[in-house]
Formats: structure tokens, C-alpha cells, sequence
């Protein structure tokens, strides 16, 4: 009995949090196309329900009927099996983040914040966000289509080559906690925002921001997908749910990318200072990743795109050294003030 | 911190697992039932700016890949080696902190002679 109870609770906080990351995911292209159109001085959206808010809606409708083609001469197992392979490691790794600080309680029986917390945490995101380069490559090279095949291979490449500098900017972060774990993370950094890592690691935030634009294929960095060479990429041979499920995947990426960040540079749900402390958790938590993700869709409207050749120069020669001597120095000046 | 370690808390990533599974699978599944399906050997072929597509699109690529991408298996094998070192920095002390650079010294080694052979060139 015990054992069923702890089994629904977990499947309630999955249900929770992929029904609140889904929406988020939803209305996050609403949010972006409507930012854009502001900056670019048009309307956005406008026709389906008051300031086009039912559009997410509409959309995710009319994919859910449209006929999902799959190309001749394509390889039919591997190309229908990507989307899944693309989706499926975008939403796990959310089962890790803590979104507050409280435990809520129905009788006896505890919510807490995140759905787990292991010790590994930051690893485990890590880990399994590299898996989404093989759905996009598989797809890739599974339409038969050569678009596609040269979407895939850039984005592979792209995505390998960020992954590094990325991973050594977050040991700047797991030196300071001493933790892996996202929730012993985030208390490290209580008491002010002069205690969040990126006062104490600006290099390591400016390295991890600038490659989780890459690793989620975002403008400027957006070549594998780069509608006026490639048409769409990796995705070009993709129609209907599976055409979705890559931009649900993508979409569900930039949010999670933009969750580590916050727990690891931005004091995730602590508040900025001591006396805005009876706001609750969860609202700075969430402010925190509006902001940056806000700051993605303004970047998307404001830079062009790179040349693939400066790409992967910009990741290997200046990314990569920098994000070493980061760690280098952080933990020099971390043995002697000890 | 005893409570993190236990292997009781891999339990739940296990049930998302399934559970995304289930939801991409059984997404695609429904779709497919509801969806209008009409074969057309124009509509099957592959977009190629609109002209019959020339020849099979899985040609050969640039060994450039390759190379980026063993590459980056051996860098990030390093890396992964920072984490655990990063967890215990406070316990090791002065001998870690060295062994790191000496570690950190050699990976600039394999670095430089990956940039100098031109293997972070793209022409």
C-alpha cells in the first residue's frame, strides 16, 4: 500500500511538471512570435482568440490532423523513431530541477519541489541532453534528402563542439558548491544575490549562456536549420506530429537549458535580496527563466547568423581555452582563500 | 545529503522515462489514426527546390566531421573527469589542485596539436 502511494505521488509530479513544461513549451512560441512582431513592429497573431492567445492552440490542433509523410526511399524505422529519440531526452531532464524551496503537504503525504534529487544532478541534464544530437542526426540522414542529411551533420557538429566549453563552464559552479546535486546547488547560493555564482563566475555565465544558444540551435547560431541555405535543416522531409515533436524538443531545450542556468548561476529560486523573501520561491524561480528566456527571442530579433566556418573557429579556438582557463583560475583562487 | 546518494531516488527518472515514451509513442500513434492519408508518388519524393531530386542524397561528406567528432570524444572524456574532481576539490587539497593543472597541462598538449595539424581548420 505504502509502496502504490509513493508510486502515484511520483507519477502526479511527473503529470505536473510535464503538464506545466508542455504549456510552457506552447505558449512560448506564442511569446516569442508576438515579442518578435513588437519589435519588429507588426501585429503577431491576431486572429484566433483574443490577441491571437489560442494560436499555440490551433497550431498544435491542425499538426495533431496533418498527414505525416514519410519520404520514398527514406529509411522508415530510423526516421520515424528520431522525433521520439529528439522529444523524449528534452523532457526528462527536467526531473531534476527544483522549482522551490517548499515541500507541500496533503495529510501526510509530501510534494516536494522537484520530481527527484539526485546526487548527480547537473550531470544527468547534461548526459541526456546530449542524446537529442543523435535523434537530429538520425532524422538527418534517414529523410534521404540531402538538405536534411547537411542539416544533420552541422548540427551534430555544432552541438559536439559547444558541448565542451559548456561542460567546463558549469564545473566553475560545482567547484564553488562542492555539489552536483541542483538542489545543494541552489542553497549554496542563499543570502543575496551577491552570493549567486555569476557575480563570482561572470566568465563561466557568459561561456555557458552563449553555448546553450548553440547546443539549442538558436539564432545566431541557428545553421542547422538555416531556412536560406537548407531550406529547414535536418527537418526539411518531416511534416505533421513529427515535424512538432522536433520543435516541441527544441523548444522544451531552451527552457531546460535556461532552468540550469538559473539554479547554477542564478541562485535559482532564492531571492534577490533577504527582505523579498515573503515573495515565494517558485515566483523567482520563474521570473528568472522569463528573463532569460526573453532574452533568447530579443537576441533572435537583434543579431544575423554566423558563417559555419567562424562557428566552429568562435567554439574551438576561443570558447574552449577560455572556458579551461576559467576553471584553471577558479580553482587556484579557491585554494587560497581557503 | 544521505538521502540524495541512495539509489531509491533514480526511481522517479525511470518513470519519466517510460512515461515520455509513452506520450511521444502514443502521440504519433492517435495522429496516425486521425490523420487523411492520400499517396501521391510526387508528394512522396524529396524536396529538391521543386526539380526531380538528382541522384541518391547519401553521398559521401566531409572527413571534417569525423575528425571534429573524434575530437570531441576525447575532450570530453577529460572533461567528464573535471566533475569528480570539482565535487571533492575541499577534500584533496594542494596535491589535487596540482595533479589538476598537470592533467589540465596535458589536455593543452593534445589541444595545441589538434590546432596545429589543422584539425580545428574549416575551409
Amino acid at each position: 500500500m505504502d509502496l502504490i502511494i509513493q508510486i502515484v505521488v511520483i507519477v502526479v509530479h511527473i503529470a505536473v511538471v510535464l503538464g506545466v513544461v508542455l504549456t510552457h513549451v506552447a505558449y512560448l512560441t506564442y511569446a516569442e512570435r508576438k515579442i518578435l512582431s513588437d519589435m519588429q513592429d507588426r501585429l503577431g497573431p491576431m486572429e484566433v482568440g483574443p490577441h491571437g492567445l489560442l494560436q499555440p492552440l490551433a497550431d498544435g490542433l491542425k499538426l495533431f490532423f496533418k498527414e505525416d509523410i514519410i519520404p520514398a526511399g527514406a529509411n522508415k524505422i530510423i526516421f520515424s523513431a528520431a522525433p521520439i529519440l529528439v522529444l523524449v531526452p528534452a523532457l526528462i531532464g527536467f526531473a531534476v530541477v527544483p522549482f522551490g524551496r517548499d515541500s507541500f503537504f496533503i495529510g501526510s503525504i509530501e510534494f516536494t519541489p522537484y520530481i527527484t534529487d539526485i546526487n548527480i544532478g547537473l550531470l544527468y541534464v547534461l548526459a541526456f541532453s546530449s542524446i537529442g544530437a543523435y535523434g537530429i542526426l538520425l532524422g538527418g540522414w534517414a529523410s534521404n534528402s540531402k538538405y536534411a542529411l547537411l542539416g544533420g551533420l552541422r548540427s551534430a557538429a555544432q552541438v559536439i563542439s559547444y558541448e565542451l566549453p559548456l561542460g567546463l563552464a558549469l564545473v566553475g559552479p560545482v567547484l564553488l558548491s562542492g555539489s552536483l546535486s541542483m538542489k545543494t546547488m541552489t542553497e549554496a547560493q542563499g543570502g543575496g544575490f551577491w552570493h549567486w555564482y555569476v557575480i563570482t563566475q561572470p566568465v563561466a555565465f557568459v561561456i555557458y549562456m552563449i553555448c546553450a544558444i548553440a547546443e539549442t540551435n538558436r539564432l545566431p547560431f541557428d545553421m542547422p536549420e538555416a531556412e536560406s541555405e537548407l531550406v529547414a535543416g535536418f527537418f526539411t522531409e518531416y511534416s505533421g506530429m513529427r515535424f512538432s515533436f522536433f520543435f516541441l524538443a527544441e523548444y522544451a531545450n531552451m527552457i531546460l537549458v535556461s532552468c540550469v542556468a538559473v539554479v547554477a548561476f542564478l541562485g535559482g529560486w532564492q531571492a534577490p535580496l533577504a527582505a523579498l523573501d515573503f515573495i515565494p520561491p517558485i515566483f523567482w524561480f520563474l521570473a528568472k527563466v522569463y528573463f532569460l528566456l526573453f532574452f533568447y527571442i530579443w537576441l533572435r530579433a537583434t543579431v544575423p547568423r554566423l558563417r559555419f566556418d567562424q562557428l566552429m573557429a568562435f567554439g574551438w579556438k576561443i570558447m574552449l581555452p577560455l572556458a579551461l582557463v576559467n576553471v584553471l583560475l577558479t580553482s587556484i583562487v579557491k585554494y587560497f582563500l581557503n | 545529503m544521505i538521502g540524495s546518494a541512495t539509489s531509491i531516488n533514480y526511481i522517479p527518472i525511470f518513470i519519466f522515462i517510460v512515461i515520455s515514451l509513452v506520450f511521444g509513442i502514443g502521440t504519433l500513434v492517435i495522429s496516425y489514426f486521425v490523420q487523411v492519408r492520400i499517396d501521391d508518388p510526387e508528394k512522396l519524393s524529396t524536396y529538391e527546390c521543386g526539380s526531380e531530386p538528382i541522384s541518391d542524397a547519401r553521398n559521401p561528406f566531409p572527413a571534417r566531421y569525423y575528425i571534429i567528432a573524434m575530437l570531441f570524444v576525447i575532450f570530453d572524456v577529460e572533461v567528464a573527469f573535471l566533475y569528480p574532481w570539482a565535487v571533492v576539490f575541499d577534500k584533496i587539497g594542494l596535491f589535487g589542485l596540482i595533479e589538476m593543472i598537470v592533467f589540465i597541462a596535458l589536455f593543452l598538449v593534445a589541444y595545441v596539436y589538434a590546432w596545429k595539424k589543422g584539425g580545428l581548420e574549416w575551409d
